[in-house]
């Protein structure tokens, strides 16, 4: 029985015990935390490099993360900048679960990540290389540095975790399948699974890349760039970072004591149809069986964390499935990406912005937006966090190209926060 | 052409594969050991052997240096290259 008065369904409780947390809001989920409460932005002109001569120029980079002050010095030459930030949250999610990995079986432990875009910034230094100075000047960890699964490799290596590893590569959908699959694997026989994703797209190359999809917006005012179901909307942010959560049984997190910020009740994904084809897309049927899973009515949940995608034809799309689903206004509505940017496995992110304020038991308020435009009639909670109704939350992810995902997740009995 | 010595090579392996700040060996007490007893695996060679070449360069063929060599091995094996090249 959670705190939420929902009982664990059919199958094994899934639990969340740790989250760790990389993101341009702050590095530790309280400091993140904090600054989603105080609508504090990362959003601001790119710093990695001058953006001057490129369409997009406004991003949500971490401040102050210095690699060697966080990730084992071996691992800094050898890793992305992706792969850090993985390295550091995946470390922190397990300090703040208190789960000791060497304690465990470790085949009962796994990691599954969700990466769509890989080590861009290391991949275009070695690229560099090539065509400046030639083939033997490409470096040896290129082979394992770029590529999606780099994360997930080095972490399970890290912390001794041999159970079934994998990553998942569906865009900025990603972070949802990847938990997921992580509750799937508790019902297969996996105690612990570590899960989650990161960014570090801001180099040149893996800006051009995000580009392609022409959904970034292209305004110089970090105020005005990413403003998801307003009318002024024009595109998203792209961002850097992201989130790592311990998800165990509830029988193994009984069984070491720990606590939980909630549990994972319900998942489910789809696929839209081409644009062409005259058939809508699949956000309702998914939220649908996402509620269906964690055997919940629409009335059931507290609050839906938006996908929040700042291009107007997606944000258009979004509301019509929550009223859909909940009616006109229905269910507050946020959207605290806007804050740190859009991120490919960062809808991990979402959900530990959600776990949180379930545990403190208010819907953080979707920060610089006055109002949703009255066309979409969703109830966005603006200004200032709101009490939380039931203790549920729906996160909903979109990827670009037809990704489409749904987490239900429920409080838990956890209430001191993450350092 | 310079010589070449075990604190050029750990030089060298710590800007390839990186150095946990726990490690504070110096050269004489590193000669001894194998890449693998420092946890140095065959792609860390792999680079270390890349880097020296564009360094020194001489030219190392794949295999030539192993992660199961000691460090002194190595060094012995590049100064000989490098006498080749003097020649």
């Amino acid at each position: 029985m959670s705190a939420s008065g929902i009982r664990a369904g059919h199958r094994g409780t899934a639990v969340v015990t740790g989250l760790g947390v990389v993101a341009p809001t702050g590095i530790g989920a309280r400091r993140h935390w904090e600054s989603v409460l105080a609508g504090k932005s990362g959003l601001g002109r790119i710093t990695r490099f001058d953006p001057a001569g490129y369409p997009v120029r406004v991003a949500g980079e971490v401040p102050g993360f210095v690699a060697k002050e966080r990730v084992p010095g071996r691992l800094v030459p050898q890793t992305d900048r992706f792969t850090h930030f993985a390295l550091a949250a995946a470390e922190q999610a397990l300090d703040d679960a208190a789960v000791d990995p060497q304690a465990l079986p470790e085949y009962a432990m796994a990691v599954v990540t969700a990466s769509s875009s890989g080590g861009t910034e290391f991949g275009q230094r070695e690229m560099e290389r090539l065509y400046q100075q030639g083939p033997s000047w490409v470096g040896a960890y290129q082979s394992i540095a770029w590529f999606y699964a780099a994360t997930t490799g080095q972490v399970s290596i890290r912390h001794g975790m041999r159970g079934p590893c994998g990553v998942l590569c569906c865009e900025q959908a990603g972070g949802l399948d990847a938990l997921g699959q992580s509750r799937r694997l508790l019902n297969t026989g996996s105690e612990l699974v570590l899960s989650g994703g990161t960014d570090a797209s801001l180099s040149p190359y893996g800006l051009v890349a995000q580009t392609m999809t022409g959904e970034l917006s292209t305004a110089d005012d970090p105020a005005c760039a990413y403003l998801p179901f307003d009318a002024a909307a024009s595109g998203f942010v792209p961002g850097e970072g992201g989130a790592f959560l311990v998800v165990e049984t509830a029988t193994s997190a009984r069984a070491r004591g720990a606590q939980h910020y909630g549990e994972l009740l319900g998942y489910a994904a789809g696929f839209d149809p081409p644009a062409d084809s005259g058939r809508p897309p699949v956000l309702a049927s998914v939220i649908r069986r996402a509620l269906a899973d964690a055997r919940l009515d629409p009335a059931d949940i507290g609050m839906v964390v938006a996908d929040a995608s700042g291009v107007p034809g997606r944000d258009r799309a979004e509301a019509r499935a929550l009223t859909e689903v909940f009616g006109a206004r229905g269910v507050p509505v946020t959207a605290p990406k806007v804050l740190t940017g859009r991120l490919y496995g960062g809808a991990a992110l979402d959900v530990a912005t959600a776990l949180l304020a379930l545990s403190a038991g208010v819907v953080p308020h979707t920060a610089g937006l006055d109002r949703a435009a009255p066309e979409y009639a969703i109830d966005l909670v603006v200004d200032r966090p709101r009490p939380l109704g039931p203790g549920t939350a729906l996160v909903l992810a979109r990827g670009h190209g037809g990704f489409t995902s749904a987490l239900v997740v429920a409080a838990g009995n956890r209430t001191d926060v993450a350092p | 052409m310079a010589e070449f010595t075990v604190n050029d090579l750990k030089r060298i392996l710590y800007e390839a594969a990186g150095t946990n700040d726990d490690v504070h060996m110096n050269g004489a007490d590193l000669a001894d050991q194998r890449f693998t007893d420092l946890d140095y695996d065959s792609l860390a060679v792999l680079e270390l052997s890349s880097r020296i070449e564009r360094e020194y360069g001489i030219t190392i063929p794949d295999g030539d240096l192993s992660h199961t060599m000691t460090l002194r091995e190595a060094v012995t094996y590049v100064v000989a290259r490098l006498a080749e090249v003097k020649v």
